[in-house]
């Protein structure tokens, strides 16, 4: 169990207001919401990256251990693919193992620039999972990719989560489908300061449609 | 559209070639012919002497160089990175930058006597200033969001300096490096004209009591030829290996 504790309101902060939520080995959430509404600054706040926030306050624990999928990838790129994961602490036999579950087998001597927007984004994800996360955080990863690839990618993504029990995954995203097949859980981030308007448990894809379909009648 | 080759290989020769005739013409000691002055220098080298002042002078700028980097590029990276750093010590930094290399050294000599030490430093001081603004500059285009990742994935200090901060202060530090050695030269030189009794800076203020002009133009040359080697076997191969991965065509697209 990890408790987020984000204080927004007390704290002045620009965009998040109070935000208490728990959450569960197994939450596959998906956190949805007007643009600019703040979804990036409240994954950037879970990850601690919010100076005004502390991270300890937001985890709980300190030993959590946080993958974030970054918008872009934010691999270095002076440093190939296989550099890359074993900074982040992965041994050349984990980068292999890590390599060939994103499906970039063969690609480890590659500079990130080399690669596609979809392979890098791959590549950042295999990063997210050499840390062997308690929490995946996923800011849009399937922004900007077209719509084969961002299919191929959810498909990863969810296969991920079958194999990886336990950890908790918060995705940023606008998509119906990505709900009724990654989520069990959704969020829907809102107002100003920004509050989580619903948080709601969902057991099957009719029931994630439905919600979306009801969060876009009243947006 | 880059011209050919040979248009590097025109100004040089023709230049050599306009002095040649030059010296001819004129008939006058000077103004040595370009043979003479390689006897000049043929002859020094032979003697050892050269290979001495060389030696010393080297010396020189390697101690004052390595010193003048690494203090300015700490002074760069702190004042790029903190604001009130920054605040506090500019004055200081525009007052430095603007303070005449002869000033310093003639304050130090005065000072601390002519002593190497002095000499150094006045070097040093001289240098600090140019190499911390331009680290400076590269301290501050240090991408934030790579500051982020190494945060999320809790990277050290010592991983943080080696592979984000030090890739993306590389061509600054090149750049400091290049101008620091152009310049940390010339000043090496003026030191030891004014309190030294050794180094090429000391052998030109000989030949310049006798007006020895084939003597000044060979230890300008062969000073120059060293620099240029430099250049070629240490800092090119250096920044090449280094932007590599700039280099490297975009496979995939």
């Amino acid at each position: 169990m990890l408790d987020l504790r984000i204080e927004g309101e007390s704290q002045g902060h620009p965009v998040l207001g109070d935000i208490f939520v728990s959450v569960a080995p197994g939450d596959h959430i998906c956190l949805l919401g007007p643009s600019g509404i703040g979804k990036t600054s409240l994954l950037n706040a879970i990850a601690g990256l919010d100076p005004a926030i502390s991270a300890q306050a937001i985890l709980g624990r300190e030993d959590v251990r946080v993958g974030y999928l970054f918008q872009e990838h934010r691999l270095l790129p002076w440093r190939t693919v296989r550099q890359n994961l074993a900074l982040v602490g992965a041994s050349p036999g984990e980068v292999d193992t890590l390599l060939t579950e994103v499906g970039l087998e063969g690609n480890g001597d590659h500079f990130p620039d080399q690669l596609s927007l979809g392979m890098a984004r791959r590549a950042a994800l295999a990063r997210c999972l050499a840390v062997r996360p308690d929490l995946l955080l996923l800011d849009e990863p399937f922004a900007s990719l077209d719509h084969h690839r961002a299919v191929e990618l959810r498909a990863l993504i969810a296969s991920l989560l079958n194999r990886h029990t336990g950890m908790v995954m918060i995705c940023v995203t606008h998509d119906a489908e990505d709900v009724g097949e990654l989520a069990n859980r959704i969020w829907y981030l809102d107002g100003c300061p920004a509050k989580l308007q619903l948080d709601d448990r969902i057991s099957d894809a009719t029931t994630a449609a439905r919600i979306v379909g009801r969060l876009r009648q009243s947006a | 559209m880059s011209p050919p080759r040979w248009t590097y290989w025109i100004a040089l020769p023709v230049g050599v070639l306009l002095w040649a005739v030059l010296a001819v013409i004129l008939d006058n000691s000077l103004l040595p012919s370009p043979l003479n002055v390689m006897g000049t220098l043929i002859q020094a080298a032979e003697t050892g002497e050269l290979w001495h002042h060389l030696g010393v002078t080297l010396r020189r700028v390697l101690i004052a160089f390595i010193l003048a980097m690494a203090l300015g590029t700490a002074l760069g990276v702190f004042m790029g990175r903190s604001r009130t750093a920054n605040a506090l010590l500019d004055p200081l930094l525009v007052l430095f930058l603007n303070l005449p290399a002869l000033v310093t050294i003639i304050l130090l000599y005065v000072w601390f006597g002519l002593v190497e030490a002095a000499a150094i430093f006045a070097v040093v001081i001289n240098k600090v200033p140019n190499v911390a603004v331009t680290v400076r500059e590269g301290a501050r285009s240090i991408d934030p969001k790579l500051e982020q990742m190494a945060q999320v994935y809790r990277f050290t200090p010592v991983q943080r300096i080696a592979h984000i901060w030090t890739p993306q202060l590389f061509p600054y530090l090149m750049a400091a490096t290049r101008g620091g050695l152009a310049l940390i030269w010339k000043i090496v030189l003026v030191v030891e004209l004014l309190g030294r009794s050794d180094g090429i800076g000391f052998q030109l203020h000989m030949a310049f009591q006798v007006f020895d002009v084939a003597g000044i133009l060979a230890y300008s040359l062969a000073f120059i030829l060293v620099v240029q080697l430099i250049e070629l076997v240490l800092l090119q191969p250096l920044e090449s290996r280094a932007s590599r991965w700039r280099k490297i065509g975009f496979g995939h697209a």
